[in-house]
């Protein structure tokens, strides 16, 4: 079943990318999304019903802009870090522990928080993160995960969960 | 009126990562680095592809650039945590201004902050 959904996700996105419906790039890309099916369709998710409840698809294009907004302060953030003659910066690696339980919300948290202002994570361990801070306000597990990654774990679990 | 929008945003891209690329020269080691290249370059050439979507519209050329601009997204996070992990295991040294390091508590036994450098 997750075969033949991955298989249908490729194809859409291989339609996007050509933008043609002739019949070589058809075949083509029947050949290639078979390919990566056979290769990569174990990986996927073990529930594809989830893509279809309409209230994690709500959540998702309500992250989005949330998603940017961040990311955006995150650039203002390091440009000030960069451009200021005393390059203020008090760098660390701290552990913070999410609450999240499975693996795809725990990577779209890491990858959030690698681009969200001055944290970067280092290292997935069960329910810690080793964040790379570039200005270290708490070393406190409690208070480091309020601080970095509560904002997105709400949105996340609505999601992903 | 969608041109110059999509122009100014092509430009704000394009300033973000001039920044990215200064940090890259001023931060004092590889880690600081990497937040400062990651970030900036992932918005700015995000900001690109965006911009360059808004000139051509629904063309084919219009379309590739939002899904490599979304493949960036997913991707260079990825990537940024892979060479600070691989650097981490490598033994690469903190800056002296480091705090806290509970990495190299935690795993590496001791902190890795260097004392002289």
């Amino acid at each position: 079943m997750r075969y033949i959904i991955y298989f249908i996700i490729g194809f859409c996105l291989w339609l996007l990318l050509t933008l043609s419906v002739n019949l070589d790039h058809l075949i083509a890309g029947v050949i290639v999304v078979l390919l990566g099916t056979i290769i990569f369709g174990g990986y996927f998710t073990n529930k594809p019903v989830k893509f279809l409840q309409l209230h994690r698809l709500f959540w998702f294009i309500i992250y989005i802009p949330f998603f940017i907004w961040y990311m955006f302060k995150a650039n203002i953030d390091v440009a000030y870090r960069v451009l200021h003659p005393e390059r203020p910066i008090k760098p660390g690696i701290v552990k913070i522990r999410t609450t999240l339980k499975t693996n795809i919300a725990k990577v779209f948290l890491a990858n959030s928080i690698t681009l969200t202002p001055g944290t970067m994570t280092c290292e997935i361990d069960d329910d810690y993160l080793y964040i790379h801070w570039i200005w270290v306000e708490s070393t406190e597990i409690e208070e480091a995960s309020k601080i970095i990654a509560s904002p997105f774990e709400k949105y996340l679990r609505r999601i992903f969960e | 009126m969608i041109s110059p929008i999509g122009w100014i945003i092509i430009w704000i891209g394009v300033a973000f990562d001039i920044l990215g690329t200064i940090g890259l020269v001023r931060f004092p080691d590889v880690y600081n680095r990497l937040q400062a290249s990651t970030k900036c370059v992932t918005l700015g050439t995000f900001g690109i592809m965006v911009g360059i979507f808004l000139l051509k519209g629904f063309t084919p050329m219009g379309i590739k650039a939002l899904i490599c601009g979304v493949f960036l997204l997913l991707t260079s996070p990825v990537a940024a945590h892979a060479l600070m992990k691989g650097s981490l295991h490598f033994g690469t040294k903190l800056w002296k201004g480091t705090v806290v390091d509970k990495y190299g508590e935690d795993k590496l036994g001791g902190e890795q902050i260097d004392k002289n450098g």
